[in-house]
């Protein structure tokens, strides 16, 4: 036997009671690892997808709040998909080249993806190809990074240059974490709201919310969400020094029923998101720091007082102050530990679920996360265990032995 | 071994003091076996656990072993109460989610004996109690007798010189009582110091030595070495 053994007997013996303020511990933890968590995938996401997008306008809905970047093309309200046209047979300078995107939820096998339409550069560029002076002329990207070396780049590379050329109507590109859930592979068919399409291409993983959504061809989309011709946005590759010039501006005098924004707007929300989950994490970080603790500091009370006639016991068995001091510390060290690395367990399952609903990232477990929750957790148990381990420890033996 | 220098003990309840020992002096021999006994709240706890190292006196001296005990710091005393006194106590006070066999190895852990060790001492000392089939039993699932045998195996198992019982018969069938004087004696004649607080006469009895209790004083002093304490009751 050792003072582990003791400490670990009782801690089982009296499961019951020690289960309120173990769950208050290990609920805070969880809430902080959990949004910690997200919150760093979330700062993640927003310098990747920064990174990797091409675009820096979008045009969206009037309504469209600005929430997350991540959902500003999952819009309910739309937008006519006349306004691409309008669009390309402006004048206007600087535009460099057009997305438009129609997004829907769709059920795969009881799992939920989005299905995004996009139109084929080809299908864009016929739009304007009755007009002179076509705006597609130019390189279809400001930096004129195109590839004219390959003829025909793959639909990955395209796909990441954003700029697909060709896509059939029953053509899908799928995400590289739906194909993964659904163990796609080029050339296998997938059901989609009643409509089967072929898959082209699984497209690599990117980070971003890309990796949970499917891509199909606009108008299939526009056909199986049944609103007509219509779009959730337009993503513009708008020339840098054009958009310093009033780009924006001009395109809302072009089209006054929609929203124009830059993305470093939207972005801007999103990093106050993110802030605000900081700074939520320190909000949830109070009130366990008070809630568990109190909870913690009560129990161990109670479970000083419970046990007097016990710890006189020990006393006249020969334990001095310091191995009953020692044992309720030790038993508050255990509490922290289990408590530290359940709530990481428990935070950790709750980001990978919750965040792509939540902040629409894809969030993996973070290892040092249980550094931090084992500490806190630990933490919060010893000082709030001190005082009654300390009560214990000076507990005057005879009283407890004397009453019957 | 044990000495008493005119100790005494008041407790102050609500602005009312009472005297539980009143200049009580007293000298118990190795190896002696004394019953103490006395009317209800005569002060036989008291003394019982001032003896042990429990309970500081408000006045007067305790030796064990020439040694001043409550001239020792708290941690020193403590090793003595773990290395030279065994307490048996009227409610056994078993540690309720240990084992028996874990209850009889927490006085060899608090003297750091190894883990072995400990087993080794413990099943000895429990099969020498009759207990070698009950030693996974929690003290929930063990008659009264058999957690009171598991008490004393566990009194014993650091060698004590010396044994402090407080009514150790005071929950036990008559039968089971005899058993546990027997054994008492049997570790007296082992050459431990033994000191009994009992309520029965025929238990006291059965000690070398009878002191009775009377409102904190020594009333009477029977068996004793020196013939001018006998009982003039
Ligand atoms: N913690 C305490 N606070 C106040 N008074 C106490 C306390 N403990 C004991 N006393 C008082 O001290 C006196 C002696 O108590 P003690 O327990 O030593 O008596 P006792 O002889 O063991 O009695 P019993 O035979 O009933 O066990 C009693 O009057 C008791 O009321
Ligand atoms: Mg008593």
């Amino acid at each position: 036997m050792q003072l582990k053994t003791l400490v670990w007997r009782e801690l089982f013996e009296r499961r019951n009671q020690l289960a309120t303020s173990f769950i208050a511990i290990l609920l805070g933890v969880s809430v902080i690892v959990s949004v910690e968590n997200i919150t760093v995938y979330s700062e993640k996401a927003v310098a990747k997808e920064l990174d990797a997008l091409g675009a820096n306008v979008l045009i969206l809905p009037k309504s469209a709040s600005l929430q997350t970047y991540y959902s500003a093309d999952m819009q309910n309200e739309e937008i006519p998909e006349e306004y691409v046209t309008r669009l390309v047979l402006s004048d206007l300078k600087g535009l460099d080249n057009l997305f438009p995107k129609l997004s829907m939820q769709v059920d795969v096998a009881g799992k939920k993806f989005t299905l995004t339409g996009i139109l084929p550069q080809d299908e864009l560029k016929a739009k304007a190809a009755w007009k002179a002076g076509d705006v597609f002329a130019r390189p279809p990207l400001c930096v004129g990074d195109a590839a004219p070396a390959e003829p025909t780049p793959s639909k990955e590379t395209q796909f990441r240059r954003r700029v697909i050329q060709k896509l059939d109507a029953a053509e899908a590109l799928v995400g590289a974490e739906v194909a993964a859930a659904l163990k796609l592979k080029p050339g296998d068919t997938l059901q989609l709201e009643g409509k089967t399409f072929t898959v082209s291409t699984i497209l690599p993983e990117t980070g971003t919310v890309d990796d949970s959504r499917v891509f199909a061809h606009l108008h299939t989309v526009q056909q199986l969400a049944g609103k007509g011709p219509v779009l959730n946005a337009i993503e513009v590759v708008g020339c840098c020094k054009e958009i310093s010039k009033g780009l924006v501006q001009k395109i809302n005098k072009l089209l006054p029923d929609a929203k124009v924004v830059t993305i470093t707007q939207i972005v801007d929300t999103q990093i106050k998101t993110n802030h605000m989950m900081a700074q939520l994490s320190w909000l949830f970080l109070g009130i366990i720091v008070i809630v568990g603790g109190a909870s913690m500091a009560n129990y161990m009370y109670a479970n000083v007082y419970e046990r007097r006639r016990e710890i006189g016991t020990l006393i006249a068995l020969g334990a001095g102050s310091g191995v009953v001091l020692r044992m309720f510390l030790l038993k508050a060290l255990l509490l922290g530990l289990g408590g530290g690395i359940a709530g990481y367990v428990l935070g950790t399952v709750l980001a990978v679920i919750l965040g792509p609903r939540i902040a629409g990232v894809i969030v993996l477990p973070l290892p040092w996360l249980l550094l931090l929750a084992v500490g806190v957790a630990v933490a919060i148990s010893l000082v709030a265990s001190y005082f009654p381990a300390r009560r214990a420890a000076r507990m005057d033996p005879c009283t407890a032995l004397r009453e019957t | 071994m044990l000495k008493m220098e005119s100790v005494s003990k008041d407790y102050t309840l609500r602005g009312k003091t009472v005297k539980a020992l009143d200049g009580v002096s007293l000298e118990i021999a190795r190896g002696d076996f004394v019953s103490v006994v006395g009317p209800s709240g005569s002060g036989k706890s008291t003394l019982l656990l001032i003896l042990g190292g429990m309970l500081s006196p408000a006045a007067g001296r305790v030796m064990v072993d020439g040694k001043s005990l409550y001239d020792l710091r708290p941690e020193e005393r403590a090793t003595v109460r773990k290395k030279t006194v065994g307490f048996v106590f009227q409610m056994f006070n078993l540690v309720p989610y240990l084992t028996a066999l874990e209850n009889v190895q927490v006085p060899l852990f608090l003297a750091g004996v190894d883990d072995r060790g400990q087993k080794e001492r413990a099943t000895a000392l429990l099969e020498r109690m009759g207990l070698a089939d009950r030693l996974d039993h929690k003290p929930t699932e063990l008659s009264v007798g058999q957690q009171q045998r598991v008490a004393l195996a566990r009194m014993l198992a650091n060698d004590p010189q010396v044994i402090l019982a407080d009514e150790p018969t005071g929950n036990l069938d008559p039968e089971t009582a005899q058993s546990v004087l027997s054994f008492l004696e049997e570790v007296n004649k082992e050459g431990r110091t033994v000191v009994m607080v009992t309520h029965d006469p025929k238990a006291a009895a059965r000690a070398k030595r009878m002191l009775r209790l009377c409102d904190g004083r020594i009333a009477s002093d029977h068996g004793a070495a020196s013939a001018s304490a006998l009982d003039t009751y």
